[in-house]
């Protein structure tokens, strides 16, 4: 009995060594899987933002008077609006958004300031409805503005009539948890730094059985004693260090270089990590086992890969979607650590708040594992 | 009485294409002993390679029976991978892996204890001309060295049978024949059993026992004296001025049993030598195409081979 | 030379319909994200689940909660007693949203200084955005209200005057109904096309040299430019048919308009897929193995998302990340994408994309033949 577990240790730290040397041979290979996360970061941190300001904006001011002109200004000062084309009509307003070369457009309609005296004037806001991020921000800003644009001329006439000052009369203030300067780079880090993690160790292990069976060096592995839980394994572990590896990387950079806070237990979060990486290896694993060409691995992948910046609450939320579409994204191990990563990073809660979502890594881990060595291909056919 | 290493009877592997399905191995029984030195040949897509991986349990058996040292092919594949040894046609070893990390590789896997390994590794190194090239990656070993390289690692486990599937394919003759006295040492001071597959004729000579297979059919199966046995007649070799002509000719005479091409020269197949020559070559004369060096040569494994294989695809 | 592209080109075909598993599901594959993203994606998020600390619980207070819940935006998932029970309920996921309402909120409010504190999860951030915006809006539409009706009933303004002078008329071009699909299925196209032509292409010409099989072909005759045509033939069909098929389906089941030129189009769309082949050609040429071309796709494909403009907003971006975004043909036919299908507009207001993408195609061919080795090294 002792003797056999040696020979299964033996066969499967033979692997082990084989795919690490194979692993560090590919110096060009390994210098892409160790920089690209870090490119990604930078990249997405930059580019995105999640509050749509300063959308460029064409107006048609056809009553240029003191009324209008404070109106454009509020407008402006709100900092969601970024009025850089003036034009002659409404016409020309749409011709600019069809065009592109704005996003919103203002129309102020002629005799703007004898009808504010009156009570009854009007204005017009138009939407590039092609861009539902920017129309979001735009509708509600467009809104909130005019409200209190109007709001400050009662209250303005209100006073002139002699009454007593008049204040709003119920002030409410938003906070925001976690993030109370609704930084964009806290919101989207931890997320991203989840998601970047499964891109690459999917990435590690969907290629790494199907190509020896392409290249044929699968002949000479199938001959020897190797049983596949031990190939499987021993071709998962040492992705694990790089995985590891990249995962240091642009979490330090995450914390160090863009300040994002780490609110939770760095020492926890690394081992719920090490339990997502192995997550993600066993899936890349999987997809290699049951893909028969690498160009196969490579569609599965792909498709994965866009389906987790989707469907797993990455960016879009979770809550609204349909059950059999959620029940998807349930099938990906982003979805439960994107919760745990949050959790940690942001929230700072601990372990007893994530419990459900552990066990969910656990099993997934394990249950990949242990499909990819039933689906791997004992014989040749 | 010598113990049967390998045995197949009646073994049957069907292939499914577009077309419709082809038996590869069309019932084939075989049996290799003890120490034997065993040569599968036969032409391209007789069914070789796909025999001796349904032997091996890499590919699914769908008829018959196939054994290994008493271990069914399909049932117990795992045993066999522990006791016997196999070179893949085509180059499988890991390309990127040095000739030494591949001998560790292969030991590890099967288990060969580490004091083991520093004596067997050494030894194989310098056994296959490699000691030398420890640190080259396999993938930039010349064609040569990696059979060889492939031969080392198919023996690290001092297993007690060998698969080789055209080991010597694409490599030079004076390394064919290193190739050959290696395993020729390992019969005999190890008592290793071989099965190989070769289309060489030369190295069908120097087998103790022959599989000549056709179509998936085993057509013969027996020592290499007995199967050039099964030639009728004489052999006489010559080269004709016009070898095209001379071969329509000399077919339709009385008393030639075969005719073979050989290059530029004739094999004829003649029932009689002392009454035959003549007879041809006076006939050829007659014609006007002169016979250069005519004699006669003992029958080897490739005129027995062609003749069988041709008096196969007649019928 | 016309016939040597046709052989490759012929070869290609064959060994792709032969290849029937992985045809299937490169046919599959796009038809799936469509039904998944159509029912999947909901940028404008409602019915947020929100926890409530009331504690004056009279009208006043129970009209301004009724304010936000009347909005859509809020569902009242909880009532709790303290600003501490709701920051547990946000923290342990039940809410993520919530409302402290201060006793004595009534009597406050009538002397214009009730105050109360809206509190919104941080950590999911279309939810938070959403919240944000709609929590402030609400509450400052609330006030307003509220003001006025105390106004009026102490006489200070006439009903005439209660209403607010300036009305703003927000009108929504092309999608007044925000209908997220309607966003998405331009880019979602362009994003299609761009991840199969890269993908598909990248591994071709890396597989054959893996293989060895490009011997036999460095051999003959053929040119790198031809070689490079015949294997890009078969990608470009079958880019084309889930180009057809995405958008069939989006139209004539997820009812999205087409308001443009649909020739025009398919003209546009069939340039765009050769800038997608050609990059994708490109990565085959400096990638060593299919390994190291299945990184260099990923991130394409990754950067192409992102910096492309089909979620986010190009020009938000700060210059530098939108330089590199010039550099993935997406950027340029997102608008153009959005423009013929949601827009309807035609290629007068397109010229500037449309060269843009052509100096692409242009560029990327040039490049990626130059780099193709013609030796085996």
């Amino acid at each position: 009995m002792r003797n056999r577990f040696r020979d299964r240790f033996r066969r499967f730290s033979a692997v082990v060594q084989k795919e690490l040397t194979q692993l560090l041979r590919d110096r060009r290979g390994l210098a892409l899987i160790l920089t690209f996360p870090m490119i990604q970061l930078f990249l997405f941190a930059y580019a995105v933002k999640l509050t749509a300001d300063h959308l460029p904006t064409a107006v048609a001011n056809m009553s240029p008077d003191a009324q209008s002109q404070a109106f454009l200004s509020a407008l402006s000062v709100s900092g969601f609006f970024d009025l850089k084309l003036y034009v002659e009509t409404e016409a020309e307003v749409v011709r600019a958004i069809d065009e592109g070369r704005v996003r919103a457009g203002v129309i102020i309609p002629p005799d703007f300031a004898p009808s504010i005296e009156r009570g009854d004037a009007q204005a017009l806001v138009i939407l590039d409805g092609s861009d539902s991020f920017s129309v979001q921000s735009g509708y509600s800003a467009a809104t909130a503005v005019a409200q209190a644009y109007s709001l400050g001329l009662v209250v303005e006439k209100l006073n002139r009539t002699g009454s007593k000052m008049v204040t709003t009369p119920i002030q409410s203030s938003v906070r925001v948890l976690y993030n109370p300067t609704r930084d964009d780079l806290a919101f989207i880090m931890p997320g991203l730094v989840a998601m970047l993690l499964q891109v690459m160790a999917v990435n590690l292990t969907a290629q790494s059985v199907v190509r020896e069976h392409e290249m044929g060096t699968i002949e000479q592995l199938l001959i020897t004693p190797i049983r596949p839980i031990e190939l499987v394994v021993g071709k998962l572990v040492p992705n694990i260090l790089i995985a590891l590896l990249d995962l240091l990387t642009i979490t330090l950079a995450g914390v160090f270089w863009f300040g994002v806070p780490f609110k939770g237990d760095p020492w926890l979060f690394a081992w719920m990590a090490l339990l997502f990486i192995v997550s993600g290896l066993g899936l890349g694993l999987l997809i290699s086992t049951i893909a028969q060409t690498q160009n196969q691995a490579q569609q599965l992948t792909s498709m994965l890969m866009l389906l987790s910046q989707l469907l797993t609450g990455f960016i879009y939320p979770r809550g609204p979607m349909p059950p059999a579409v959620k029940a998807i994204g349930n099938l990906i191990p982003l979805t439960y650590f994107i919760r745990i990563a949050r959790g940690i990073i942001t929230k700072g809660v601990g372990i007893t708040f994530l419990w459900s979502d552990v066990v969910a890594l656990l099993v997934y881990g394990g249950l990949t594992m242990v499909l990819a060595a039933v689906t791997f291909r004992k014989r040749l056919d | 009485m010598a113990t049967t290493i390998i045995q197949t009877r009646d073994l049957v592997k069907q292939f499914k294409t577009q077309a419709g399905s082809i038996n590869a191995v069309n019932g084939v029984t075989l049996q290799v002993r003890q120490g034997e030195t065993y040569g599968l040949i036969g032409p391209d897509g007789a069914g070789k390679t796909t025999i001796t991986r349904v032997i091996l349990g890499l590919l699914k058996r769908t008829g018959g029976e196939s054994t290994i040292l008493g271990f069914d092919s399909m049932r117990e594949p795992y045993a066999i991978r522990e006791r016997v040894g196999y070179i893949a046609q085509q180059f499988a070893l890991p390309h990127d892996l040095t000739v030494l990390e591949n001998l560790h590789f292969f030991a590890k896997v099967h288990g060969v204890p580490r004091q083991d390994q520093a004596r067997r590794i050494p030894e194989l190194l310098e056994f296959a001309g490699l000691s030398r090239f420890t640190h080259l990656v396999a993938g930039r070993l010349s064609g040569g060295m990696k059979k060889k390289l492939a031969l080392a690692c198919s023996l690290i486990h001092e297993p007690q049978v060998v698969m080789l599937d055209e080991p010597t394919l694409g490599v030079d003759p004076v390394s064919r024949r290193e190739f050959w006295n290696l395993l020729g040492n390992l019969r005999v001071e190890k008592g290793l059993t071989v099965f190989v597959c070769t289309p060489y004729m030369d190295e069908a000579e120097r087998c103790n026992w022959v599989g000549l297979m056709y179509q998936g059919r085993l057509i013969a199966h027996d020592s290499p004296q007995n199967i050039k046995k099964m030639v009728p007649g004489h052999l006489l070799e010559f080269t004709p001025s016009s070898i095209t002509r001379a071969q329509e000719l000399v077919t339709a005479m009385e008393g030639v049993l075969e005719v073979q091409t050989y290059g530029l020269m004739l094999h004829v197949f003649v029932d009689d030598v002392p009454r035959r020559q003549p007879e041809i070559e006076a006939m050829l004369a007659a014609q006007g195409i002169a016979c250069q060096g005519m004699r006669q040569i003992q029958v080897r494994m490739e005129e027995a081979f062609i003749s069988l294989v041709q008096s196969q695809s007649a019928r | 030379m016309l016939k040597r592209t046709w052989a490759i080109i012929q070869k290609e075909f064959i060994q792709t319909w032969r290849d029937r598993r992985t045809l299937s599901i490169q046919l599959a594959i796009p038809i799936m994200q469509l039904f998944i993203l159509g029912y999947a994606i909901r940028m404008n998020v409602r019915h947020i689940p929100t926890a409530v600390a009331d504690q004056s619980l009279d009208a006043a207070s129970r009209d301004y909660v009724e304010a936000m819940v009347a909005s859509g935006y809020f569902d009242v998932v909880a009532y709790v007693p303290s600003q501490a029970d709701v920051i547990q309920a946000i923290d342990n996921g039940e809410a993520q949203a919530g409302i402290v309402i201060p006793p004595d909120f009534a009597a406050r409010v009538m002397r214009n200084e009730a105050q109360v504190l809206l509190l919104v999860d941080g950590s999911d951030l279309f939810t938070s955005q959403t919240a944000y915006n709609s929590m402030s809006a609400i509450a400052q539409t609330h006030s307003t209200e509220v003001m006025i009706a105390q106004a009026r009933r102490s006489g200070r303004l006439t009903a005439e005057q209660s209403l607010l002078p300036l009305d703003v008329r927000i009108r929504i071009l092309y999608n007044p109904n925000l209908a997220d699909l309607w966003f998405l299925l331009p880019g979602m196209v362009a994003t299609i096309l761009q991840t199969q032509s890269i993908a598909l292409t990248a591994a071709a010409v890396v597989r054959e040299r893996e293989m060895g099989t490009i011997e036999q072909l460095l051999v003959t005759p053929i040119m790198p430019g031809e070689l490079m045509l015949g294997k890009v033939a078969p990608n470009l069909v079958i880019a084309f048919v889930n180009m057809l098929t995405i958008i069939a389906l989006g139209v004539f089941w997820f009812g999205v308009p087409f308001q443009g030129s649909f020739g025009l189009f398919c003209w546009l769309a069939f340039m765009y897929v050769f800038s997608g082949l050609g990059l994708g050609l490109l990565v085959s040429t400096i990638s060593q193995n299919q390994k190291q071309a299945q990184q260099w796709t990923m991130l394409m494909m990754l950067l192409g998302l992102v910096l492309g403009g089909f979620i986010f907003p190009r020009y938000l971006m700060p210059p530098a990340i939108r330089i590199i975004g010039n550099l993935f043909p997406l950027t340029y036919f997102i608008p153009i994408a959005r423009g013929i299908v949601t827009k309807g507009i035609g290629i007068e207001s397109l010229w500037e994309q449309v060269v843009s993408l052509l100096a692409y195609i242009v560029v990327i061919l040039f490049v990626a033949i130059r780099a193709f080795r013609q030796r085996l090294d």
